[in-house]
């Protein structure tokens, strides 16, 4: 709150270090951005041209930049999607009663299911090029990580504070205006934490989505998925090294150049009216902000911004009227309508798969679920049984906790099916049924969330419940049952859904591995969905896509929701 | 003198979850606000008084009847007024300045202009040098004083506020308040009425040329009592105090008429249910008549016993409120008195305490009553607490009626009436109550 320069500032040149580092990293980003974006544009015409995959690890920073550039266009597309969507479903009832529920379901759906759908669609769409295959690995990425976005931000919006919306509205901001200064805003932390996760979920789709074989065609799309593809065709040991090395350098690399500035930056728009007690720092974030360039930028900005502003304000008046409450008829028949055309799609569905395969079909991909199912629950229970304790002992040790907590962050983030290919060789020279190491891959994955919250859980307990339990001498089993239990429950819970819907979306690349010319395959849902979208056959993705997002949301209506209420009910600490 | 807003008959009721009809919360208001003067609306919690001002500033829809702003009919957000929040309502990811300007800002005002009348509204409310402060960066005194520069800087015609020093700590408020009474008696204030909506009486009284004293449960207006003292009003005249003794006196007699306004006591048979019960802890009600009994003659001024006990009004009257019902207290005149049955549950042991307690709650009570006779006619003494929670709900709004059986469980379980599970949500009558019936009861 200095109003007068220091002497120190006036002595400081206008042009300072930071923005000589500033310009250059920009101009870096650009050269990088114009050379990758290039690679888009290749000729593609299957099956004559295929673009195949170098393996020499000279090649790796070029194929992970054009997977991390593919990351970056579907967040942004994710962000342009969530803003759109949450928006107008919190805005409009009608639109609310639809599109909530029809998030909840596409959560739950397997996105890489869809695969074989988008990526016949998009190749028509854009004859000749790569950029069909290219769309079609962003749209997976895509729709891996907007869903969550879109919730968070419908629900940021329906829990505005009253008094400041109160406050826009009798100061009578327009719509622009009032997006742009109380819903955006007050949206925007929970933006941000759920980006970045989804994000770093994002990775595993990206490897997944360049190399797929759809329809009996192999498509290959150059990236580091597609380079962890064909080191596995070629039963090379250390391309998968150099790969596994290179991945782990990007994950870091864009947390500390895009995330960490951005969560420092979006920390001004914390709700509570107090100081923060440790504000999130980034140096990048420091930097820029030392640096004039982009206040100079502002300036010169600010005549042209305050146009586009007013011109957009003046499209968006205030709401003048009170909104009259609409009939209760017009409501009925609305329902109606909604209720008839969910039936006619599921009626149309059934009729499709039942007339295709049969009801036989039908049982079988049911089994197989329960298979898959019965997976999931294993693997719950037993990393449940491991990583609780573990995660309780780092969260009951402040300085352990702050150590380990990003790492462990970063193995959520990490794309397990770069390390399946080794898994795979273990099984292969071990004789493991696939059966049962399929667990195994999908936890590798899955596993970490468990972790995550255990120790967010066990940090959140009060230090003076602890001291009471030491006080009155709880110990051993005794002190699990009546304070570490219920005090982490929620944060179990919510590591649990994470979890377990991780865990399905896995198993369709999970249930099926290969290492050179050998497959290994289990018994289950997630390898039957994958089989039917390698052949092609529609009626049976319908089918197993369908029975996959039942399960799941059967299950997290049945099971999780009530663990949920139980968790927000009783055991809310 | 000519009114800038006017209310006219104007009634709100909300539904009631599950459509069982609805909750009245305003009935029949009438009222104005005149050109150059302070009215202060004063009412308790549930009076209607915070959604009466949201209707006055066209933020809520009257259920029936009409405001007028200027002569105009009221559709949506009222433009002739500025508001002060309870919780500042700033912006915390804008600077004070920003904050200031955004009402100008929508206002299509250009950007200089904004800026100049900002920073002047700013320097008016003593915050110069903070323009580029974040809100956080401010204590609550500083926040307020630029919810007061936001709305300074629109020349509001009528400037209103929400429970505008609640949030403030005493001293913080004291001065703040003071502050805004010398702008005002200066003459140079930035809107011609002032609206404020407060629970507090000193407060009212303070500020106000004018005083509306809301009733409770629907809201309705009890009458107004002119504060005609010379501006700016001293604490220590008496005349101050009388006014200040008088509004006590009428605000915890619900069915006392306010000066010389016919007021017709409203009397019907009401459900058990339909009874509100005042929120107070069993705890507060007997340290209340411990407090009181101590005192010369068992008598406490009520404005004064507040000051002591550091309460704010509005937590002091429910326990009042609720040793009055049970008839342990009396209050006239500004005082409440100990009846002999309270200075006996004062004063004696626990356990008799505890019987004195019972005995009153089963005869004042409706709601307790029916509950305990309710447990009894069931075989298995016990019912799940949706039961009369369902009840509830007929007649009050959801929170409401769940803050009315979190209260009849406090009092009934103090008086060992009957138990709450709460794991499993029932109530059950107590072996005790359950032997009684055999064994006619010792106490009564």
């Amino acid at each position: 709150m200095r109003t007068f320069p220091t002497p120190d500032a006036l002595r400081r040149s206008p042009f300072g270090l930071a923005d000589l580092a500033l310009l250059l990293g920009f101009f870096v980003l650009l050269a990088l951005v114009a050379q990758v974006g290039a690679g888009t544009l290749v000729s593609f015409r299957p099956p004559d041209i295929l673009p195949g995959v170098d393996l020499n690890p000279a090649n790796l920073p070029y194929h992970a930049a054009r997977s991390t550039l593919r990351m970056f266009i579907a967040l942004f597309f994710s962000i342009v999607f969530t803003l759109i969507y949450g928006y107008i479903a919190a805005h409009s009832r009608r639109a609310e009663r639809v599109m909530i529920p029809l998030l909840d379901i596409l959560q739950s759906v397997p996105v890489l299911g869809f695969l074989s759908i988008t990526v016949t669609g998009f190749i028509a769409l854009f004859p000749g090029s790569l950029l069909g295959l290219e769309a079609a690995s962003i749209f997976a990425i895509f729709t891996s990580q907007v869903w969550n976005m879109a919730f968070s931000f419908y629900q940021s919006l329906r829990t505005v504070p009253t008094e400041l919306d109160e406050a826009t509205r009798l100061y009578r901001l327009s719509g622009w205006q009032r997006f742009t200064k109380l819903e955006v805003p007050s949206a925007m932390i929970g933006l941000v934490w759920n980006a970045m996760m989804s994000f770093g979920g994002g990775w595993f789709f990206v490897a997944a989505s360049e190399a797929i074989s759809v329809l009996n065609q192999e498509y290959t799309l150059p990236g580091i998925g597609s380079y962890v593809a064909s080191a596995v065709a070629t039963e090379n040991l250390p391309a998968l090294g150099w790969a596994l090395g290179t991945i782990v350098i990007v994950i870091l690399l864009t947390d500390q150049l895009f995330w960490r500035p951005v969560i420092a930056w979006a920390d001004k728009f914390r709700l509570e009216q107090s100081a923060a007690v440790e504000a999130p720092r980034s140096w990048l974030y420091d930097l820029l902000k030392a640096a004039r360039i982009p206040r100079y930028l502002g300036r010169l900005l600010t005549p042209i911004a305050e146009l586009l502003k007013r011109g957009l304000s003046q499209l968006t008046p205030p709401r003048k009227r009170h909104q009259i409450e609409s009939k209760r008829k017009s409501d009925r028949i609305y329902n109606v309508l909604l209720l008839f055309a969910i039936g006619v799609l599921i009626v149309a569905g059934l009729h499709f798969v039942l007339a295709t395969v049969g009801i036989a079909e039908v049982g079988k991909a049911f089994v197989l679920g329960l298979l898959t199912l019965l997976r999931v629950t294993v693997l719950l229970i037993f990393a449940s049984l491991i990583w609780t304790p573990i995660g309780v002992a780092i969260g009951f040790n402040p300085r352990l906790a702050r150590l380990l907590q990003p790492v462990v962050q970063f193995l959520a983030s990490f794309p397990a099916n770069f390390v399946f290919p080794f898994a795979t060789l273990f099984f292969i020279r071990t004789n493991i049924s696939l059966d049962w190491g399929s667990i195994l891959l999908m936890a590798l994955g899955a596993q970490w969330y468990i972790l995550f919250n255990s120790i967010a859980g066990a940090m959140s307990i009060p230090t003076d419940l602890r001291e009471m339990a030491a006080d009155v001498e709880l110990r051993g089993w005794k002190r699990w049952q009546k304070l570490i239990i219920p005090g982490i429950f929620s944060a179990w819970v919510t590591g649990g859904v994470t979890a377990s819907g991780g865990a399905w979306n896995a198993s369709i690349v999970s249930e099926i591995v290969s290492w050179g010319q050998t497959t290994l395959t289990a018994n289950g849902l997630g390898a039957y969905i994958a089989d039917a979208t390698s052949a092609g056959d529609w009626a049976r993705i319908t089918l197993g896509i369908g029975m996959m997002s039942l399960f799941v949301v059967g299950l997290n209506r049945v099971f999780w929701r009530r663990l949920y209420h139980l968790a927000e009910t009783r055991y809310h600490l | 003198m000519n009114s800038l807003i006017k209310v006219d008959h104007v009634y709100k009721s909300f539904p009631l979850p599950d459509g069982k009809g609805e909750f009245n919360v305003l009935r029949d208001i009438n009222l104005a606000v005149r050109s150059g003067e302070v009215l202060a609306l004063l009412g308790r919690s549930g009076s209607g008084k915070s959604t009466l001002l949201r209707i006055m500033a066209g933020l809520i829809p009257p259920s029936q009847g009409q405001v007028w702003s200027n002569d105009r009919p009221l559709r949506g957000a009222n433009q002739d007024v500025a508001m002060v929040f309870q919780s500042f309502a700033l912006l915390p990811w804008l600077t004070v300045q920003e904050n200031v300007e955004l009402g100008l800002d929508a206002r299509g005002v250009n950007r200089a202009e904004r800026r100049r009348k900002a920073i002047s509204a700013i320097d008016l409310v003593g915050l110069d040098g903070f323009e580029s402060a974040y809100p956080k960066e401010l204590s609550g005194g500083m926040k307020q004083r630029v919810g007061f520069a936001r709305a300074f800087v629109l020349q509001p015609q009528v400037l209103f506020m929400d429970e505008p020093f609640s949030a403030l700590d005493v001293l913080t408020s004291e001065n703040l308040r003071g502050e805004i009474d010398d702008l005002w008696n200066a003459g140079t204030f930035p809107s011609k009425s002032i609206l404020i909506v407060t629970h507090n009486i000193e407060e009212a009284v303070f500020l106000a040329d004018r005083v509306i004293i809301l009733g409770s449960n629907p809201g309705r207006i009890r009458g107004e009592v002119q504060i005609q003292l010379p501006r700016p009003h001293d604490r220590n005249s008496p005349q101050f105090k009388a006014l200040v003794d008088y509004i006590y006196t009428v605000m915890t007699n619900p069915e006392a008429q306010v000066v010389n306004l016919q007021v017709a006591p409203l009397k019907e048979v009401k459900s058990p249910y339909a009874q509100l019960i005042p929120h107070a802890r069993v705890g507060g009600i007997s340290g209340l008549l411990e407090l009181i009994v101590d005192l010369p003659e068992g008598t406490a001024d009520i404005p004064q016993l507040a000051e002591r006990i550091q309460l704010a009004v509005d937590d002091l009257l429910p326990i009042m409120d609720a040793a009055v019902m049970l008839e342990f207290a009396e209050v006239s005149q500004g005082d409440v008195k100990l009846t002999a049955i309270g200075q006996d549950f004062a004063t004696t042991t626990i356990l008799r305490s505890k019987d004195l307690f019972r005995q009153q709650v089963l005869d004042r009570i409706p709601l307790i009553n029916s509950i305990v006779s309710t447990l009894k006619e069931k075989r298995n003494r016990s019912m799940r607490s949706d039961f009369f929670k369902d009840l509830l709900d007929e007649h009050f709004p959801n929170a409401e009626s769940d803050r009315q059986l979190a209260t009849a469980i406090d009092w009934g379980r103090y008086a060992e009436l009957f138990e709450y599970d709460a794991s499993e949500d029932r109530l059950y009558l107590t072996e005790a109550e359950s032997a009684e019936e055999k064994q006619p009861s010792l106490t009564s």
